[in-house]
């Protein structure tokens, strides 16, 4: 009788929480002018250069139509507690005709990472860590991805020595609420519980942005994020 | 129950001190340094560390010296904790060992001299003072020792597969195709901190001439095997497996061509040439997965 009473009174409680859980949706933006991709030039690595057509270009900066800014990851950095274990599926980090795919990978904490040579050159996998460990791995074509994991927040820049032009970034987060903006600078944090959270917008050449927001049932809140572009 | 308490009370005063002494004495152990017999304290290191390194080094172990300025490559930052020649898996700590071993044997290339005069209990406590400058020594351990079998003969079937691996593993990209430190990634090579640094030539100097870790071809060995930390140069363990990577030791051993050596004997028997060999190298122990999975996902949401 007692542990049902327990069993109602927890349900109760529990399931509003359960059941409301509000979106936070946005757009990346910039103002002023951002710098111009630049060409690269692989003519020294014949593998690579033979897949483009058009020379590739420089994704430090990637924006879209209404001055829209790709490649920010948002997050939740407060309000929500740590998460106690990291997902069980890894992430994928891929080096495709000498480029990164994606261009930045987000990971939580203790979270697998994968990374995989689809190239028919050998890459070294560098990331540039300073609070996790810096480590640096050679992967010649054909071998087995390589597996790795970091136990502290950071954003690392990872480049490969051998390819200057390829440079990347992990960001290692403690939370499992964020998103990367793609395409068109949109953003969605879907699956929040009521609360009140600071959102930071991360962005490799712009620094961060960040903002409050308060979910209080099932409910979209729009948030912006614009960022000041640097001309060079 | 007087008596109880008091018991009670002396059980907690007694496990309150030995907690104390564990408190204390893991960031005293993190201080000292063990090679063989040898013991280092960092109080001791530190008036030396002083004397001897401060210059390029600095006060804080960062590599910040008043003459760091003048140097290429930078000195060592200690509060980084990266180190270049470690017994030591790619990203993890060196062994007391290694850096009491840099310690003696300098850094060829670079302005760092070897401290072969200075006492062996100086040197051990200079690395016990360099481990206080960052708190990993207390969080992480050092790696796991890469495990070295012994060295097969040299013979020109071995020369000639390591010459294969030299081209298969792409090291010819920075070190070039004579191994003079000229590849066609040379010129854009950068260290961790972003300064220029120069691959290894291998063609240069005659029998007194080192590498960055050491001198024997178990010294080489371990240099690619483990990678030379904060530099570009990776680490291939995961990717060569140990009979090859003798193979590769001793075809790198042929690129010092002024320096006397068994391979290089082996060679000239051979007609000064490496023949083409035929061998397949050994696929690495994780095998197979060579094809990518079809898309990479997740981290995009």
């Amino acid at each position: 009788m007692r542990s049902t009473k327990v069993l109602i009174t927890s349900a109760l409680l529990l399931c509003p929480s359960l059941m409301l859980a509000g979106t936070v949706s946005g757009k990346i933006t910039y103002t002023g002018t951002p710098a111009k991709p630049k060409t690269i030039d692989m003519s020294k690595e014949p593998n690579c250069a033979k897949a483009y057509t058009t020379p590739p270009l420089t994704e430090s900066v990637v924006t879209g139509a209404g001055n829209t800014l790709d490649n920010v990851v948002v997050y939740i950095s407060a309000g929500a507690p740590d998460e106690k274990s990291a997902p069980s599926q890894a992430v994928t980090f891929e080096q495709h005709n000498c480029r990164y795919t994606p261009h930045v990978l987000a990971m939580q904490i203790g979270q697998e990472l994968k990374v995989v040579n689809s190239d028919q050159t050998s890459h070294n996998i560098h990331p540039l860590a300073k609070l996790n460990r810096e480590w640096n791995k050679s992967q010649p074509p054909g071998t087995p991805p390589l597996s790795e994991k970091f136990d502290k927040e950071e954003f690392i820049p990872v480049k490969c020595n051998v390819h200057p032009w390829m440079r990347g970034y992990f960001a290692v987060l403690k939370t499992s609420h964020y998103a990367i903006s793609t395409g068109d600078g949109k953003f969605t944090l879907p699956n929040l519980p009521p609360g009140k959270y600071t959102l930071t917008a991360w962005h490799e050449n712009y620094g961060t942005n960040t903002a409050d927001v308060t979910i209080t049932g099932n409910e979209t809140k729009d948030v912006d994020f614009t960022f000041k572009a640097k001309a060079y | 129950m007087t008596r109880t308490f008091n018991r009670a009370m002396w059980m907690s005063l007694l496990l309150s001190l030995i907690c104390l002494i564990l408190v204390c004495a893991i960031p005293a152990r993190a201080q000292e340094t063990r090679v063989g017999k040898l013991t280092g304290h960092a109080a001791a290191g530190k008036q030396n560390y002083q004397r001897w390194c401060i210059g390029c080094h600095g006060p804080y172990g960062d590599g910040n010296g008043e003459n760091a300025q003048w140097i290429e490559p930078k000195p060592r930052d200690f509060a980084a904790a990266v180190f270049k020649c470690r017994s030591t898996p790619t990203g993890t700590l060196p062994t007391d060992e290694d850096l009491y071993n840099s310690v003696a044997r300098g850094f060829t290339n670079s302005n760092m001299p070897h401290w072969d005069p200075l006492t062996k209990q100086t040197r051990i406590d200079l690395v016990a003072y360099i481990k206080t400058f960052s708190d990993r020594w207390k969080t992480d351990k050092p790696g796991d020792i890469l495990k070295i079998p012994a060295e097969p003969p040299v013979t020109i079937q071995s020369i000639a597969h390591g010459s294969e691996l030299f081209q298969k593993l792409e090291c010819w990209k920075c070190h070039g195709q004579q191994g003079r430190g000229d590849g066609p990634s040379a010129s854009t090579l950068t260290d961790s901190k972003d300064n220029p640094i120069r691959p290894y030539n291998f063609a240069a100097g005659t029998d007194d001439s080192r590498f960055k870790c050491g001198n024997t071809n178990q010294d080489i060995y371990k240099i690619f095997m483990t990678g030379v930390d904060g530099t570009p140069m990776p680490s291939f363990n995961d990717v060569i497996q140990p009979n090859d990577a003798w193979d590769l030791v001793h075809y790198l051993r042929t690129l010092q061509i002024n320096r006397h050596s068994k391979e290089n004997e082996v060679l000239r028997a051979a007609g000064g040439k490496i023949p083409k060999t035929e061998t397949p190298a050994t696929p690495p122990a994780s095998q197979p997965a060579p094809q990518p999975e079809a898309k990479p996902q997740g981290g995009r949401k």
